[in-house]
């Protein structure tokens, strides 16, 4: 061959392996830490007086409105800018994982706040504690009953990872970029990342509706 | 017993007991009776210490209520508790959801509690439902299965909240019955209740509450079948037309 540009070839599989695991890395790390900061947040927000609140509110409103690929520029040119640059990888999943709290929050707020306060009342006067009611009745209620609401966040966290290709962060997105421009075979490698994400996507979105049904009963 | 002495509770500007004593010996059953917004609810809220008072005292086995000593999670195993709305845990089968609190609560292992829990069922009238979700049974099942629950701590005394008032009609009798199981048991209890007949039946004493005071108080052949005050008089011929 000996040309400018070679073509696809099983070479490259160890290439895009590379890319999908730092794609699914990347987005379980920030799921695994937005929701666990969101139950924080979400039980913050369903506990706290207006003006906490407020604050709070305030600041995830921020964080869900300016666009993810402002804030992903934004963070690692400042923490450049003040002379500690971080690697992709972290710069990207401190930024992806405040983005998932941020819609987190909103999610497991409205699960907390959906368990009646009755319900809660009825485990006291089983002589329950606050933190027995909470962590017997009020969490696990509250928490089962989110859980189709989790997963399409959970989803779209998966979907938007590829924006981190805009800090350098070598996921799937911009692996395949790096071979179309070697490969100049756009179609059939942008077709495959596409087929990735719905392999992933669908059947989980289909589960998440299943369960969806099966609450409403 | 229990010792309501003097007792005053208000929400804000709102006074809704105005000084109220009455005394129910073990073994005894008392009726609450009323119109709706006089204090029923708050009264039995107030003795479980889930509400504050502001004036006067509760003494449930001589320990003080509303005492800053007083453990109220303690106290409150003494006291089960039955509402308006059953409150099942809807994440738990029937059998989890009676065997929770002596788990959690009384610190007892799960085959101890499981025990407990199927005698308790059993003793509403549940014994078939063990693994059945609430969600899936009548509101007249539900409201058993919350006896149950509530049973299974072994309380000393049972406060029930108007448990028939969301019932459909023909529900009602199921759970007055499993009530009227506890009455022949022995049990103290406090009943606030819409249902007339079944509080001349069962009570030893009626207690008929207007705007926070108890207007009427003894025995249901007086304050039920021959009422003194006009206030009772007005009410019950307006429940019983
Ligand atoms: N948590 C509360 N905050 C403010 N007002 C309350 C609260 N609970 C009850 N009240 C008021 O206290 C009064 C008595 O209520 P309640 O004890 O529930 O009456 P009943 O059970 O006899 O219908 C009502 O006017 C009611 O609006
Ligand atoms: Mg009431």
């Amino acid at each position: 061959m000996g040309g400018l540009f070679t073509p696809l070839s099983w070479n490259d599989a160890g290439f895009i392996l590379t890319g999908i695991w730092n794609t699914i890395l990347i987005s379980g790390v920030s799921i695994l830490i937005g929701t666990v900061l969101g139950v924080l947040i979400g039980f913050a927000r369903a506990e706290s007086n207006k003006t906490v609140n407020f604050l709070l509110g305030s600041v995830l409103d921020v964080l869900r409105s300016v666009p993810l690929i402002i804030q992903l520029i934004l963070f690692s040119t400042f923490m450049g800018v003040m002379g500690s640059p971080l690697p992709p990888f972290f710069a990207g999943t401190i930024v992806l994982s405040l983005y998932t709290m941020a819609f987190m929050g909103e999610v497991f707020r409205g699960g907390f706040e959906s368990v009646q306060n009755s319900m809660i009342v009825a485990a006291r006067s089983l002589g329950m504690t606050y933190w027995q009611a909470l962590r017997y009745v009020r969490f696990p209620i509250g928490l089962r009953s989110v859980f189709p609401a989790w997963l399409g966040v959970a989803l779209s966290v998966i979907k938007d990872s590829a924006l981190v290709s805009v800090i350098g962060y070598m996921e799937l997105l911009r692996t395949s970029e790096q071979l179309i421009s070697r490969t100049q075979q756009p179609l059939e490698i942008l077709i495959g990342v596409g087929i990735f994400y719905f392999i992933i996507s669908y059947p989980l979105s289909m589960y998440g509706r299943r369960v969806e049904r099966k609450n409403a009963l | 017993m229990i010792q309501v002495q003097n007792v005053r509770k208000s929400f804000g500007d709102l006074e809704v007991l105005k000084g109220i004593d009455v005394e129910v010996q073990k073994g005894e059953v008392l009726s609450v009776i009323g119109g709706s917004g006089s204090g029923k609810s708050t009264l039995l809220y107030c003795i479980n210490a889930i509400e504050k008072i502001q004036g006067g005292k509760i003494l449930v086995d001589n320990i003080d209520v509303h005492d800053k000593a007083t453990n109220k999670d303690q106290l409150r195993q003494k006291l089960g508790m039955v509402f308006q709305q059953w409150n099942s845990f809807p994440h738990m089968t029937v059998l989890e959801n009676v065997a929770l609190a002596p788990q959690v609560v009384k610190k007892m292992s799960k085959a101890e509690a499981i025990e407990i829990a199927k005698k308790e069922l059993e003793h509403v009238g549940l014994g078939d439902k063990f693994d059945v979700y609430p969600t899936k049974m009548s509101g007249g099942q539900q409201q058993r299965l919350a006896i149950a629950r509530a049973l299974a701590m072994r309380p000393d005394y049972m406060l029930f909240d108007e448990v028939t008032s969301a019932l459909d009609p023909e529900l009602v009798g199921e759970v007055l019955d499993t009530l009227r199981v506890l009455r022949e048991e022995g049990m103290t209890m406090i009943c606030v209740t819409h249902e007339i007949a079944f509080a001349r039946e069962v009570s030893d004493q009626v207690a008929f509450f207007h705007q926070g005071v108890i207007e009427e108080i003894g025995p249901p052949e007086q304050v039920i079948s021959n009422p003194q005050k006009e206030t009772t008089q007005s009410f019950l011929s307006k429940v019983l037309s």
